[in-house]
Protein backbone atom coordinates (compact mmCIF):
# COMPACT_ATOMS: atom_id res chain seq x y z
CA UNK A 1 0.00 0.00 0.00
CA UNK A 2 1.26 3.64 -0.87
CA UNK A 3 1.38 5.22 2.36
CA UNK A 4 1.07 8.55 0.56
CA UNK A 5 -2.63 7.80 -0.04
CA UNK A 6 -3.08 8.02 3.48
CA UNK A 7 -1.60 11.18 4.00
CA UNK A 8 -3.46 12.78 0.60
CA UNK A 9 -6.87 11.81 2.66
CA UNK A 10 -6.00 13.76 5.64
CA UNK A 11 -5.09 16.82 3.38
CA UNK A 12 -8.15 16.46 1.86
CA UNK A 13 -9.65 16.68 5.15
CA UNK A 14 -7.90 19.38 7.06
CA UNK A 15 -8.92 21.51 3.58
CA UNK A 16 -12.50 20.62 4.43
CA UNK A 17 -12.43 21.54 7.80
CA UNK A 18 -9.95 24.92 6.73
CA UNK A 19 -12.99 26.01 4.58
CA UNK A 20 -15.46 25.27 6.88
CA UNK A 21 -13.76 27.88 9.36
CA UNK A 22 -14.16 30.63 6.91
CA UNK A 23 -18.14 30.71 7.26
CA UNK A 24 -16.94 32.96 10.31
CA UNK A 25 -14.20 36.30 10.37
CA UNK A 26 -13.47 35.27 14.04
CA UNK A 27 -12.20 31.33 13.55
CA UNK A 28 -11.46 32.31 9.48
CA UNK A 29 -7.66 33.03 10.29
CA UNK A 30 -7.32 29.74 12.17
CA UNK A 31 -9.17 28.38 9.06
CA UNK A 32 -6.50 29.14 6.94
CA UNK A 33 -3.77 27.83 8.87
CA UNK A 34 -5.78 24.78 8.87
CA UNK A 35 -5.82 24.62 5.36
CA UNK A 36 -1.87 25.65 5.14
CA UNK A 37 -0.86 22.49 7.14
CA UNK A 38 -3.29 20.31 4.89
CA UNK A 39 -1.08 21.10 2.35
CA UNK A 40 2.26 21.04 3.81
CA UNK A 41 1.58 17.43 4.70
CA UNK A 42 0.52 16.83 1.36
CA UNK A 43 4.18 17.69 -0.23
CA UNK A 44 5.96 16.11 2.34
CA UNK A 45 4.37 13.25 2.10
CA UNK A 46 4.95 13.28 -1.65
CA UNK A 47 8.45 14.19 -1.23
CA UNK A 48 9.15 10.90 1.12
CA UNK A 49 7.17 8.37 -0.31
CA UNK A 50 8.84 8.40 -4.12
CA UNK A 51 11.93 7.33 -4.55
CA UNK A 52 15.07 9.04 -6.89
CA UNK A 53 13.26 12.37 -7.01
CA UNK A 54 15.45 15.22 -7.37
CA UNK A 55 15.24 16.88 -3.97
CA UNK A 56 17.77 19.58 -4.82
CA UNK A 57 15.92 20.29 -8.02
CA UNK A 58 12.61 20.41 -6.59
CA UNK A 59 13.46 22.50 -3.48
CA UNK A 60 14.96 24.82 -5.81
CA UNK A 61 11.81 25.28 -7.76
CA UNK A 62 10.04 25.61 -4.79
CA UNK A 63 12.33 28.34 -2.89
CA UNK A 64 11.99 30.30 -5.92
CA UNK A 65 7.84 29.97 -6.19
CA UNK A 66 7.98 30.43 -2.79
CA UNK A 67 9.85 33.41 -2.95
CA UNK A 68 7.70 34.70 -5.82
CA UNK A 69 4.48 34.23 -3.77
CA UNK A 70 5.78 35.79 -0.47
CA UNK A 71 6.54 38.77 -2.44
CA UNK A 72 3.46 39.54 -3.94
CA UNK A 73 1.63 38.36 -0.74
CA UNK A 74 3.61 40.75 0.92
CA UNK A 75 3.62 43.74 -1.28
CA UNK A 76 0.19 43.88 -2.97
CA UNK A 77 -1.68 46.52 -2.41
CA UNK A 78 -5.51 45.64 -1.40
CA UNK A 79 -7.07 47.42 -4.48
CA UNK A 80 -4.71 45.47 -6.54
CA UNK A 81 -6.44 41.91 -5.20
CA UNK A 82 -7.94 40.98 -8.22
CA UNK A 83 -5.02 41.31 -10.22
CA UNK A 84 -2.97 39.22 -7.41
CA UNK A 85 -5.84 36.40 -7.62
CA UNK A 86 -6.27 36.62 -11.58
CA UNK A 87 -2.73 35.90 -11.74
CA UNK A 88 -2.98 33.19 -9.35
CA UNK A 89 -5.38 31.52 -11.16
CA UNK A 90 -3.46 31.55 -14.43
CA UNK A 91 -0.45 29.87 -12.29
CA UNK A 92 -2.51 26.82 -10.82
CA UNK A 93 -3.85 26.10 -14.36
CA UNK A 94 -0.81 26.59 -16.07
CA UNK A 95 0.67 23.91 -13.13
CA UNK A 96 -2.06 21.44 -13.43
CA UNK A 97 -1.53 21.84 -17.46
CA UNK A 98 2.11 21.44 -17.73
CA UNK A 99 1.69 18.16 -15.24
CA UNK A 100 -1.00 16.70 -17.51
CA UNK A 101 1.24 17.42 -20.02
CA UNK A 102 4.18 15.70 -18.74
CA UNK A 103 2.56 12.82 -17.71
CA UNK A 104 1.03 12.62 -21.44
CA UNK A 105 4.51 13.04 -23.32
CA UNK A 106 5.82 10.08 -21.21
CA UNK A 107 2.77 7.89 -21.72
CA UNK A 108 2.35 8.46 -25.66
CA UNK A 109 4.08 5.25 -26.10
CA UNK A 110 1.56 3.27 -24.11
CA UNK A 111 -1.37 4.91 -26.34
CA UNK A 112 -0.04 3.38 -29.35
CA UNK A 113 -0.23 0.28 -27.88
CA UNK A 114 -3.36 1.11 -26.11
CA UNK A 115 -1.97 -0.22 -22.60
CA UNK A 116 -3.74 0.78 -19.68
CA UNK A 117 -2.39 3.90 -18.23
CA UNK A 118 -2.16 4.95 -14.56
CA UNK A 119 -4.59 2.30 -13.92
CA UNK A 120 -7.13 3.66 -16.77
CA UNK A 121 -8.33 2.63 -19.99
CA UNK A 122 -6.65 4.37 -22.82
CA UNK A 123 -9.76 6.65 -24.18
CA UNK A 124 -11.04 7.84 -20.81
CA UNK A 125 -6.89 8.60 -19.99
CA UNK A 126 -6.99 10.16 -22.96
CA UNK A 127 -9.69 12.47 -22.79
CA UNK A 128 -9.06 13.60 -18.86
CA UNK A 129 -5.17 14.70 -19.75
CA UNK A 130 -6.48 16.69 -23.10
CA UNK A 131 -9.15 17.82 -20.92
CA UNK A 132 -6.72 18.62 -18.11
CA UNK A 133 -4.07 20.71 -20.62
CA UNK A 134 -7.04 22.04 -22.46
CA UNK A 135 -8.84 24.17 -18.99
CA UNK A 136 -5.16 24.46 -17.35
CA UNK A 137 -3.79 26.30 -20.36
CA UNK A 138 -6.97 28.25 -21.16
CA UNK A 139 -6.84 29.57 -17.70
CA UNK A 140 -3.38 30.32 -17.87
CA UNK A 141 -3.94 32.63 -20.90
CA UNK A 142 -7.32 33.71 -19.91
CA UNK A 143 -5.88 34.67 -16.44
CA UNK A 144 -3.26 37.10 -17.95
CA UNK A 145 -5.75 38.84 -20.43
CA UNK A 146 -7.98 39.71 -17.07
CA UNK A 147 -5.05 40.52 -15.20
CA UNK A 148 -4.12 43.20 -18.17
CA UNK A 149 -7.55 44.76 -17.96
CA UNK A 150 -7.64 44.87 -14.37
CA UNK A 151 -3.85 46.25 -14.37
CA UNK A 152 -5.46 48.94 -17.23
CA UNK A 153 -2.50 47.25 -19.68
CA UNK A 154 -5.56 46.16 -22.05
CA UNK A 155 -8.59 48.15 -22.52
CA UNK A 156 -11.35 47.43 -20.58
CA UNK A 157 -13.72 48.32 -22.96
CA UNK A 158 -14.64 45.02 -24.92
CA UNK A 159 -12.34 43.57 -27.70
CA UNK A 160 -14.91 42.29 -30.55
CA UNK A 161 -14.14 41.66 -33.48
CA UNK A 162 -16.40 40.40 -36.56
CA UNK A 163 -16.68 36.21 -36.33
CA UNK A 164 -15.42 36.46 -32.93
CA UNK A 165 -18.37 33.67 -32.05
CA UNK A 166 -17.25 31.55 -34.86
CA UNK A 167 -13.48 31.08 -34.16
CA UNK A 168 -14.12 30.14 -30.99
CA UNK A 169 -16.83 27.10 -31.99
CA UNK A 170 -13.92 26.46 -34.76
CA UNK A 171 -11.35 26.33 -32.20
CA UNK A 172 -13.90 24.20 -30.14
CA UNK A 173 -14.66 21.83 -32.60
CA UNK A 174 -10.85 21.18 -33.53
CA UNK A 175 -10.36 20.36 -29.70
CA UNK A 176 -13.04 18.07 -29.75
CA UNK A 177 -12.23 16.56 -33.89
CA UNK A 178 -8.56 16.15 -31.97
CA UNK A 179 -9.64 14.08 -29.28
CA UNK A 180 -12.17 11.62 -31.25
CA UNK A 181 -9.13 11.06 -34.07
CA UNK A 182 -6.50 10.47 -31.32
CA UNK A 183 -8.37 7.86 -29.07
CA UNK A 184 -9.35 6.13 -32.36
CA UNK A 185 -5.61 5.26 -32.58
CA UNK A 186 -4.46 8.89 -34.39
CA UNK A 187 -0.70 8.89 -35.41
CA UNK A 188 1.67 11.93 -34.81
CA UNK A 189 0.81 12.40 -30.63
CA UNK A 190 3.84 14.97 -29.96
CA UNK A 191 2.41 17.33 -33.16
CA UNK A 192 -1.26 16.98 -31.81
CA UNK A 193 0.03 17.38 -28.19
CA UNK A 194 1.17 21.05 -29.22
CA UNK A 195 -1.90 21.48 -31.37
CA UNK A 196 -4.18 21.30 -28.21
CA UNK A 197 -1.94 23.55 -26.44
CA UNK A 198 -2.02 26.09 -28.86
CA UNK A 199 -5.84 25.95 -29.56
CA UNK A 200 -6.39 26.10 -25.58
CA UNK A 201 -4.20 29.32 -25.12
CA UNK A 202 -6.30 30.96 -27.96
CA UNK A 203 -9.10 30.44 -27.15
CA UNK A 204 -8.11 31.46 -23.24
CA UNK A 205 -7.17 34.88 -25.12
CA UNK A 206 -10.73 34.89 -27.66
CA UNK A 207 -13.17 34.23 -24.45
CA UNK A 208 -11.64 36.72 -22.13
CA UNK A 209 -10.87 39.94 -24.57
CA UNK A 210 -14.82 40.40 -25.32
CA UNK A 211 -15.49 40.46 -21.91
CA UNK A 212 -15.63 44.06 -20.34
CA UNK A 213 -13.98 45.74 -16.94
CA UNK A 214 -17.26 45.89 -15.30
CA UNK A 215 -17.87 42.33 -15.50
CA UNK A 216 -14.02 41.30 -14.31
CA UNK A 217 -15.65 39.79 -11.07
CA UNK A 218 -17.19 37.24 -13.01
CA UNK A 219 -14.16 36.33 -15.33
CA UNK A 220 -11.83 36.25 -11.90
CA UNK A 221 -14.36 33.86 -10.25
CA UNK A 222 -14.98 31.29 -12.96
CA UNK A 223 -11.31 31.75 -13.59
CA UNK A 224 -11.01 30.13 -9.86
CA UNK A 225 -13.19 27.32 -10.74
CA UNK A 226 -11.46 26.75 -13.50
CA UNK A 227 -8.15 26.30 -11.95
CA UNK A 228 -9.80 24.07 -9.80
CA UNK A 229 -11.06 22.03 -12.51
CA UNK A 230 -8.39 21.40 -13.96
CA UNK A 231 -6.67 20.68 -11.11
CA UNK A 232 -9.22 17.44 -10.57
CA UNK A 233 -8.79 16.87 -13.87
CA UNK A 234 -5.38 16.31 -13.83
CA UNK A 235 -6.01 14.19 -10.12
CA UNK A 236 -8.09 11.36 -13.26
CA UNK A 237 -5.22 11.75 -14.55
CA UNK A 238 -2.76 10.93 -11.95
CA UNK A 239 -5.14 8.71 -10.25
CA UNK A 240 -4.61 10.97 -7.72
CA UNK A 241 -7.77 11.66 -4.76
CA UNK A 242 -5.96 14.77 -2.97
CA UNK A 243 -6.05 16.17 -6.76
CA UNK A 244 -9.45 14.77 -7.13
CA UNK A 245 -10.70 16.18 -3.91
CA UNK A 246 -9.06 19.68 -3.68
CA UNK A 247 -9.75 20.56 -7.44
CA UNK A 248 -13.24 20.21 -6.61
CA UNK A 249 -13.00 22.15 -3.89
CA UNK A 250 -12.19 25.16 -5.65
CA UNK A 251 -14.20 24.27 -8.84
CA UNK A 252 -17.08 24.30 -6.55
CA UNK A 253 -16.14 27.54 -4.55
CA UNK A 254 -15.09 29.83 -8.14
CA UNK A 255 -18.74 28.26 -9.27
CA UNK A 256 -20.58 29.58 -6.40
CA UNK A 257 -18.79 32.93 -6.49
CA UNK A 258 -19.35 32.76 -10.43
CA UNK A 259 -23.01 32.52 -9.38
CA UNK A 260 -23.15 34.96 -6.78
CA UNK A 261 -21.95 37.68 -8.96
CA UNK A 262 -24.32 37.07 -12.07
CA UNK A 263 -27.12 37.38 -9.80
CA UNK A 264 -25.91 40.84 -9.03
CA UNK A 265 -25.83 41.77 -12.12
CA UNK A 266 -28.99 40.21 -13.24
CA UNK A 267 -26.73 38.56 -16.04
CA UNK A 268 -26.55 34.96 -17.35
CA UNK A 269 -23.40 33.58 -17.09
CA UNK A 270 -23.94 33.04 -21.23
CA UNK A 271 -24.63 37.06 -21.29
CA UNK A 272 -21.66 38.40 -19.55
CA UNK A 273 -19.10 35.75 -21.44
CA UNK A 274 -20.64 36.08 -25.48
CA UNK A 275 -22.88 39.35 -24.66
CA UNK A 276 -20.07 42.02 -24.19
CA UNK A 277 -22.40 44.53 -22.35
CA UNK A 278 -20.86 46.92 -20.87
CA UNK A 279 -19.48 48.86 -24.22
CA UNK A 280 -21.51 52.75 -24.35
CA UNK A 281 -24.22 52.63 -27.32
CA UNK A 282 -24.34 55.54 -29.35
CA UNK A 283 -27.77 56.89 -29.88
CA UNK A 284 -28.79 55.21 -25.87
CA UNK A 285 -28.14 59.06 -24.77
CA UNK A 286 -30.44 59.55 -21.78
CA UNK A 287 -30.50 63.35 -22.96
CA UNK A 288 -33.94 63.64 -22.25
CA UNK A 289 -34.29 62.39 -19.22
CA UNK A 290 -31.03 64.29 -17.99
CA UNK A 291 -32.92 67.60 -18.51
CA UNK A 292 -35.70 66.80 -16.09
CA UNK A 293 -33.87 65.95 -13.60
CA UNK A 294 -33.55 69.06 -11.12
CA UNK A 295 -29.84 68.32 -9.62
CA UNK A 296 -29.60 69.92 -5.81
CA UNK A 297 -25.77 70.47 -5.13
CA UNK A 298 -24.63 70.96 -1.95
CA UNK A 299 -21.89 72.31 0.13
CA UNK A 300 -19.66 69.87 3.04
CA UNK A 301 -20.63 72.97 5.21
CA UNK A 302 -24.49 72.16 4.39
CA UNK A 303 -24.07 68.48 4.31
CA UNK A 304 -22.87 68.53 7.83
CA UNK A 305 -25.73 70.06 9.13
CA UNK A 306 -28.03 67.62 7.34
CA UNK A 307 -25.69 64.73 9.05
CA UNK A 308 -25.93 66.11 12.66
CA UNK A 309 -29.30 66.45 12.95
CA UNK A 310 -28.93 61.87 11.77
CA UNK A 311 -29.16 59.72 14.30
CA UNK A 312 -29.27 56.08 11.63
CA UNK A 313 -26.55 56.46 8.74
CA UNK A 314 -25.94 53.87 6.14
CA UNK A 315 -23.00 54.69 4.09
CA UNK A 316 -22.52 52.98 0.45
CA UNK A 317 -19.48 52.28 -0.76
CA UNK A 318 -18.62 51.60 -4.53
CA UNK A 319 -15.47 51.68 -6.00
CA UNK A 320 -14.91 55.22 -6.70
CA UNK A 321 -14.10 55.39 -2.99
CA UNK A 322 -11.79 52.56 -3.62
CA UNK A 323 -10.04 54.34 -6.23
CA UNK A 324 -9.73 57.92 -4.18
CA UNK A 325 -8.22 55.68 -1.53
CA UNK A 326 -10.71 57.56 0.40
CA UNK A 327 -11.76 54.11 2.75
CA UNK A 328 -9.85 55.60 6.40
CA UNK A 329 -11.51 59.23 5.77
CA UNK A 330 -15.05 57.79 5.65
CA UNK A 331 -13.97 55.82 8.70
CA UNK A 332 -12.87 59.04 10.41
CA UNK A 333 -16.26 60.42 9.57
CA UNK A 334 -18.05 57.25 10.70
CA UNK A 335 -15.80 56.95 14.29
CA UNK A 336 -16.86 61.06 14.69
CA UNK A 337 -20.72 60.75 14.22
CA UNK A 338 -20.76 57.34 16.11
CA UNK A 339 -19.00 58.84 19.36
CA UNK A 340 -22.11 61.53 18.56
CA UNK A 341 -24.41 58.35 19.34
CA UNK A 342 -25.47 57.69 15.85
CA UNK A 343 -25.62 54.46 14.41
CA UNK A 344 -23.53 53.98 11.11
CA UNK A 345 -24.04 51.01 8.92
CA UNK A 346 -22.15 49.93 5.64
CA UNK A 347 -23.85 48.75 2.34
CA UNK A 348 -22.21 46.41 0.31
CA UNK A 349 -23.69 45.42 -2.95
CA UNK A 350 -22.02 42.17 -4.29
CA UNK A 351 -20.69 43.75 -7.36
CA UNK A 352 -19.18 46.79 -5.90
CA UNK A 353 -15.76 46.12 -5.85
CA UNK A 354 -13.40 44.53 -8.37
CA UNK A 355 -14.09 40.37 -7.21
CA UNK A 356 -16.26 39.25 -4.91
CA UNK A 357 -16.31 40.80 -1.47
CA UNK A 358 -13.34 43.04 -2.03
CA UNK A 359 -15.16 46.28 -1.19
CA UNK A 360 -15.24 44.46 2.51
CA UNK A 361 -11.64 43.46 2.08
CA UNK A 362 -10.99 47.18 1.44
CA UNK A 363 -12.87 48.50 4.26
CA UNK A 364 -11.62 46.05 6.78
CA UNK A 365 -8.34 47.05 5.75
CA UNK A 366 -9.33 50.87 7.17
CA UNK A 367 -10.23 49.46 10.14
CA UNK A 368 -13.87 49.38 9.95
CA UNK A 369 -15.86 46.53 11.96
CA UNK A 370 -16.85 43.47 10.08
CA UNK A 371 -20.10 43.82 12.06
CA UNK A 372 -21.01 47.08 10.53
CA UNK A 373 -20.42 45.66 6.89
CA UNK A 374 -24.21 44.92 5.34
CA UNK A 375 -24.99 42.58 2.33
CA UNK A 376 -27.83 43.16 0.12
CA UNK A 377 -30.29 41.47 1.91
CA UNK A 378 -29.74 42.33 5.03
CA UNK A 379 -29.15 46.26 4.68
CA UNK A 380 -32.41 47.24 2.05
CA UNK A 381 -35.27 46.86 4.87
CA UNK A 382 -32.82 49.00 7.10
CA UNK A 383 -33.15 52.18 4.65
CA UNK A 384 -36.79 52.61 5.53
CA UNK A 385 -36.00 54.13 8.89
CA UNK A 386 -32.40 55.40 7.73
CA UNK A 387 -31.89 59.13 7.68
CA UNK A 388 -29.27 59.50 6.20
CA UNK A 389 -27.59 57.47 2.96
CA UNK A 390 -24.32 58.54 2.10
CA UNK A 391 -23.50 57.16 -1.32
CA UNK A 392 -19.80 57.63 -1.93
CA UNK A 393 -18.65 56.28 -5.70
CA UNK A 394 -21.71 53.94 -6.36
CA UNK A 395 -23.85 54.60 -9.08
CA UNK A 396 -25.22 51.74 -11.19
CA UNK A 397 -25.85 49.90 -7.82
CA UNK A 398 -28.37 52.52 -6.43
CA UNK A 399 -30.21 53.29 -9.41
CA UNK A 400 -33.69 52.59 -8.77
CA UNK A 401 -34.40 52.65 -12.90
CA UNK A 402 -33.56 48.82 -12.34
CA UNK A 403 -36.57 48.50 -10.56
CA UNK A 404 -39.10 49.87 -12.86
CA UNK A 405 -37.52 50.85 -15.72
CA UNK A 406 -37.91 47.60 -18.54
CA UNK A 407 -36.01 50.13 -20.96
CA UNK A 408 -32.81 50.19 -18.62
CA UNK A 409 -29.70 48.32 -19.31
CA UNK A 410 -29.83 46.99 -16.02
CA UNK A 411 -33.42 46.22 -15.35
CA UNK A 412 -34.05 43.35 -12.66
CA UNK A 413 -30.45 44.02 -10.90
CA UNK A 414 -31.20 43.90 -7.33
CA UNK A 415 -29.68 47.23 -5.99
CA UNK A 416 -29.11 48.88 -2.66
CA UNK A 417 -32.85 50.94 -1.96
CA UNK A 418 -30.77 54.14 -0.75
CA UNK A 419 -33.77 56.08 -1.92
CA UNK A 420 -36.20 55.25 0.71
CA UNK A 421 -33.99 57.08 3.24
CA UNK A 422 -35.08 60.37 4.25
CA UNK A 423 -32.20 61.69 2.74
CA UNK A 424 -29.79 60.41 0.19
CA UNK A 425 -26.62 62.61 0.15
CA UNK A 426 -24.41 61.34 -3.40
CA UNK A 427 -20.58 62.30 -3.30
CA UNK A 428 -19.54 62.00 -7.31
CA UNK A 429 -16.85 64.01 -9.08
CA UNK A 430 -19.02 64.92 -11.90
CA UNK A 431 -21.80 64.00 -13.29
CA UNK A 432 -20.75 61.28 -15.73
CA UNK A 433 -22.95 58.13 -16.22
CA UNK A 434 -21.38 54.77 -14.63
CA UNK A 435 -20.40 51.29 -15.82
CA UNK A 436 -23.63 50.86 -17.53
CA UNK A 437 -23.27 54.05 -19.41
CA UNK A 438 -26.69 55.62 -17.81
CA UNK A 439 -27.48 58.24 -16.48
CA UNK A 440 -28.92 58.16 -12.27
CA UNK A 441 -32.57 59.04 -12.43
CA UNK A 442 -31.64 59.03 -8.56
CA UNK A 443 -29.83 62.11 -8.78
CA UNK A 444 -32.91 64.16 -9.89
CA UNK A 445 -35.32 62.74 -6.57
CA UNK A 446 -36.66 65.26 -4.28
CA UNK A 447 -34.24 63.80 -0.99
CA UNK A 448 -31.44 63.79 -3.01
CA UNK A 449 -28.60 65.89 -2.64
CA UNK A 450 -25.68 65.84 -4.23
CA UNK A 451 -21.92 66.83 -2.99
CA UNK A 452 -19.32 66.96 -5.79
CA UNK A 453 -15.65 66.33 -5.55
CA UNK A 454 -13.22 64.01 -5.38
CA UNK A 455 -14.40 61.39 -2.15
CA UNK A 456 -11.45 61.91 -0.43
CA UNK A 457 -11.59 65.56 -0.08
CA UNK A 458 -15.00 66.07 0.34
CA UNK A 459 -14.94 63.57 3.57
CA UNK A 460 -12.00 65.30 5.01
CA UNK A 461 -13.62 68.68 4.46
CA UNK A 462 -16.70 67.29 6.15
CA UNK A 463 -14.83 66.07 8.90
CA UNK A 464 -13.58 69.41 9.57
CA UNK A 465 -17.18 71.08 9.18
CA UNK A 466 -18.74 67.97 11.27
CA UNK A 467 -16.21 69.29 14.10
CA UNK A 468 -16.83 73.03 13.99
CA UNK A 469 -20.34 72.65 14.26
CA UNK B 1 -13.05 3.27 -14.91
CA UNK B 2 -12.38 3.32 -11.54
CA UNK B 3 -15.93 3.92 -9.97
CA UNK B 4 -14.17 4.74 -6.74
CA UNK B 5 -12.59 7.51 -8.02
CA UNK B 6 -15.95 8.95 -9.30
CA UNK B 7 -17.58 8.32 -6.23
CA UNK B 8 -14.68 10.83 -4.80
CA UNK B 9 -15.27 13.57 -7.29
CA UNK B 10 -18.92 13.43 -6.81
CA UNK B 11 -18.36 13.22 -2.95
CA UNK B 12 -15.99 15.99 -2.96
CA UNK B 13 -18.43 18.51 -5.04
CA UNK B 14 -21.11 17.72 -2.44
CA UNK B 15 -19.53 19.03 0.43
CA UNK B 16 -17.68 21.61 -1.50
CA UNK B 17 -21.22 23.02 -2.25
CA UNK B 18 -22.00 22.74 1.20
CA UNK B 19 -19.47 24.38 2.71
CA UNK B 20 -18.69 27.39 0.82
CA UNK B 21 -22.15 28.50 0.23
CA UNK B 22 -22.07 28.98 4.41
CA UNK B 23 -18.89 31.97 3.75
CA UNK B 24 -20.33 34.66 4.42
CA UNK B 25 -19.76 37.57 1.54
CA UNK B 26 -18.06 39.45 3.84
CA UNK B 27 -14.92 36.52 3.58
CA UNK B 28 -15.99 36.13 -0.39
CA UNK B 29 -12.14 37.56 -1.29
CA UNK B 30 -9.81 35.54 1.27
CA UNK B 31 -12.14 32.55 0.14
CA UNK B 32 -11.06 33.27 -3.53
CA UNK B 33 -7.02 33.47 -2.67
CA UNK B 34 -7.59 30.87 -0.22
CA UNK B 35 -9.00 27.97 -2.40
CA UNK B 36 -6.91 29.83 -5.18
CA UNK B 37 -3.78 28.53 -2.49
CA UNK B 38 -5.33 24.95 -2.41
CA UNK B 39 -5.67 24.88 -6.37
CA UNK B 40 -1.73 24.52 -5.54
CA UNK B 41 -1.95 20.86 -4.78
CA UNK B 42 -1.12 20.29 -8.45
CA UNK B 43 2.21 20.80 -6.54
CA UNK B 44 1.79 16.91 -5.60
CA UNK B 45 1.57 15.93 -9.17
CA UNK B 46 4.58 18.36 -10.27
CA UNK B 47 6.96 16.96 -7.69
CA UNK B 48 6.14 13.53 -9.37
CA UNK B 49 6.40 14.92 -12.70
CA UNK B 50 10.11 15.39 -11.92
CA UNK B 51 10.57 12.44 -11.79
CA UNK B 52 10.02 11.60 -15.18
CA UNK B 53 13.85 11.18 -16.65
CA UNK B 54 15.61 12.51 -19.25
CA UNK B 55 12.37 13.80 -21.31
CA UNK B 56 10.80 17.67 -21.51
CA UNK B 57 8.61 15.71 -18.95
CA UNK B 58 11.47 16.70 -15.80
CA UNK B 59 11.64 20.22 -17.39
CA UNK B 60 7.27 20.90 -17.12
CA UNK B 61 7.14 19.29 -13.71
CA UNK B 62 9.51 21.39 -12.84
CA UNK B 63 8.41 24.47 -14.26
CA UNK B 64 4.88 23.56 -12.85
CA UNK B 65 6.57 23.18 -9.17
CA UNK B 66 7.62 26.94 -9.40
CA UNK B 67 3.80 27.64 -10.38
CA UNK B 68 2.32 25.71 -8.09
CA UNK B 69 4.78 26.64 -5.21
CA UNK B 70 3.51 30.55 -6.26
CA UNK B 71 0.22 29.52 -5.53
CA UNK B 72 0.75 27.57 -2.08
CA UNK B 73 3.03 30.63 -0.64
CA UNK B 74 1.08 33.23 -2.12
CA UNK B 75 -2.01 32.18 -1.67
CA UNK B 76 -1.85 31.41 2.13
CA UNK B 77 0.44 34.65 2.90
CA UNK B 78 -1.90 36.80 1.85
CA UNK B 79 -5.46 35.13 2.73
CA UNK B 80 -3.87 35.59 6.15
CA UNK B 81 -2.31 38.81 5.40
CA UNK B 82 -6.58 39.71 4.94
CA UNK B 83 -8.14 37.53 7.57
CA UNK B 84 -6.21 39.62 9.98
CA UNK B 85 -7.58 42.86 9.28
CA UNK B 86 -11.01 41.77 9.83
CA UNK B 87 -11.76 42.99 13.33
CA UNK B 88 -14.36 43.77 15.71
CA UNK B 89 -15.30 46.67 18.04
Amino acid sequence: MDYSKIFYVVSAVLFILGLKKLSHPKTARNGNMISSVGMLIAIVATLLSYNSLDFTLILIGMLIGGLIGGIFAVKVEMTQMPQMVAIFNGFGGAASALVAGADFITNMDKLKTGEMINGLDPTFYLVVVILSIFVGTLTFTGSFIAFGKLQGFISGQPIIFPGQQILNALFAISLISITVYLSMGGNDLVNFFYAIVFLSALMGITLTIPIGGADMPVVISLLNSYSGVAAAATGFVLMNNGLIISGSLVGASGLILTNIMCKGMNRSLANVIFGAVGLVQEGASDGGAQKQMNIKSYSTEEAAMILDAAEKIIVVPGYGLAVAQAQHAVREVADLLESQGKKVLYAIHPVAGRMPGHMNVLLAEANISYDQLKDLDEINPEFEDCDVAIVLGANDVVNPAARHDKSSPIYGMPILNVDKSRTVLINKRTMNPGFAGIQNELFGFDNSIMVFGDAKDMLQQLLKDLKEL
Amino acid sequence: MDINILTVFILAIIVGNEIISKVPPTLHTPLMSGSNAISGIAIVGAIIATKIDGSIGTWFGLIAVVFATVNVVGGFMVTDRMLKMFKRK
